[in-house]
């Protein structure tokens, strides 16, 4: 297998961008990513999306979207994973580009949630569950993950309010961060009066509604000699995938994310690392549960223990695992097939010493991971500075 | 729904069948031809008593379309005696009342309407079992 790398990276404010369509949105981050990277041709163009058929009545994007960004002629299609639609596509380009199939691979994840109503988008979004026996019975996207909340809180017996720390974390990183949809700070007392949307969840623990697309140009490591640009090269030192039952109760165990599980153990691996080598995470915050489940399957915490991290200050810039540390999905905002390209944008901006105010310092290796439904595909990618 | 969809799982909505598996014993809900523990073909049909406890609950005050007239109305993991876990909505009780580990007993009930040439959609819904009911 060949080694890949970043050669570049593009994203587009997130948001509700009313004016952008959604091959405008996906224009607008591949196209700086081909100019980041200085690249005159590419072999593929992978796009990550999860609902352009149901809530924009576009299918067909790789095709699209090639066309539309001057790519006429490439190889191109999109990959869906649900919400890990993203991590999934980037997934895709490693491979070819690792198999030695292809030198130069764009991927894009690019969502338009916002040119429906509410209810329909909610809709959407249950199509990540079971849709004959989950969101059949009018159980939505919300509603299952507040199910494994409820549970949580009552099994660990962590207080109402604990979850709030993930919240706040997020939201203060977002404020450095140009491209996050929100700039408000938030605080314990915000987030304990905050609006229930599925009790236990309120509109603090859940991520937005929105859009954006965000591209990275991947590129073989003869390329990434030629393309030297002075930044720091960033490598994919691991690229996995694992699923889990589609239904939350079909799961042996629904407190534990088997995926994350896996897929992270097999990342560890591949990369020639352990979980204490990582210098910072950016988590699936689709909810503020998520993050406490995927914290403790990924062994960072012991069970039950995930919700403590954020509650001492572990998960901030100075903390022992920073997460989300531009604002996550929760204040970044979650495009949903376009996360996991936003997540490895961030990322390697941080091993390049680029992230700003919300740098971590002396940032090498660095972990992403993108969760599609609640739990059933779990993408892990590590990224190094060399 | 659509009604074929509907039509196709109907021994599951009134009568919760799903199925055991001949080679490990397990009950299976909903059926699934593959039996999840042990990868064997589970085919043979079996209904399921319709007794359980609360595993989770929550309510949902933000309806996917189709569910708006409904809202807010309580949902749950219910864990069956018999061993799966299914996702329903709780019927004859306020969130209130609800906690977790309350035994409840399935009953059918209207889930959805699709307007007036549409069809009516009944399903299993799960109410707190007739013990919980004569104590309160």
């Amino acid at each position: 297998m060949r080694s890949v790398y970043i050669a570049g990276m593009g994203q587009t404010p997130v948001g509700e961008q009313w004016e952008r369509s959604l091959r405008h949105i996906a224009h607008d981050a591949i196209i700086p990513a081909i100019r980041d990277a200085a690249i005159s041709r590419a072999d593929a163009l992978y796009v990550g999306n999860m609902l352009s058929g149901d809530l924009v009545d576009q299918e067909h994007l790789g095709a699209l979207v090639a066309d539309f960004v001057g790519l006429r002629g490439i190889e191109a299609y999109k990959i869906e994973a649900a919400c890990g639609s993203g991590g999934a596509a980037l997934r895709t380009g490693y491979m070819a580009v690792a198999g030695g199939l292809h030198d130069v691979v764009i991927v894009a994840g690019v969502e338009k949630m916002t040119d429906t109503m509410g209810r329909d988008t909610t809709a959407g979004l249950a199509m990540a569950a079971d849709q004959e026996y989950e969101a059949a019975e009018g159980v939505s996207f919300v509603a299952l993950n507040a199910l494994l909340m409820r549970r949580y809180l009552y099994e660990y017996d962590i207080p109402y309010g604990a979850f709030g720390h993930f919240a706040v974390n997020a939201h203060k990183n977002a404020l450095g961060n140009p491209n996050a949809m929100f700039h408000q700070p938030v605080t314990l007392e915000g987030y304990r009066k905050a609006t229930m949307i599925a009790d236990p969840i309120n509109l603090m623990d859940s991520s937005p509604i929105c859009d954006g697309a965000a591209a990275v140009v991947l590129v073989s490591e003869d390329y990434a000699r030629a393309l030297a640009n002075g930044r720091r090269p960033v490598r994919i030192a691991a690229s996995t995938v694992a699923t889990d039952s589609l239904a939350v109760h079909d799961r042996r165990d629904p407190l534990w994310l088997e995926a994350a599980y896996l897929s992270s153990r097999k990342a560890y691996a591949q990369a020639g690392i352990s979980q204490t080598d990582i210098d910072l995470f950016e988590v699936h915050d689709a909810f503020t549960i998520m993050a406490a489940l995927s914290l403790e399957a990924n062994g960072f915490a012991e069970r039950g223990r995930g919700v403590r991290l954020a509650e001492e200050g572990e998960i901030a810039l100075t903390g022992r695992l920073p997460i989300a540390t531009m604002g996550g999905l929760k204040a970044r905002g979650h495009p949903v097939g376009a996360t996991g390209v936003y997540q490895v944008v961030e990322a390697a901006l941080q091993l390049q010493g680029l992230a700003g105010v919300d740098q971590v310092a002396n940032a090498d290796i660095a972990m992403t991971q993108n969760i599609g439904g609640s739990g059933a595909t779990v993408i892990t990618h590590v990224l190094m500075g060399e | 729904m659509s009604v074929a969809r509907t039509w196709r799982t109907r021994k599951q909505r009134y009568a919760l069948v799903g199925e055991r598996c001949d080679y490990c014993h397990n009950a299976i809900f909903p059926p699934r031809d593959v039996c999840p523990h042990c990868a064997e073909p589970a085919q043979k049909e079996f209904a399921l008593s319709g007794r359980g406890t609360v595993y989770s609950y929550t309510t949902v005050f933000d309806p996917p379309t189709g569910f708006e007239a409904y809202a807010p109305y309580p949902v749950a993991l219910v864990k069956l005696d018999e061993g799966p876990m299914i996702t329903a909505q709780l019927t004859d009780v306020t969130s209130e009342e609800i906690r977790i580990g309350m035994p409840v007993e399935m009953v059918t009930r209207k889930l959805s309407e699709q307007g007036d040439e549409g069809v009516i959609i009944y399903s299993y819904k799960f109410r707190p079992a007739f013990e919980q009911r004569l104590a309160a």
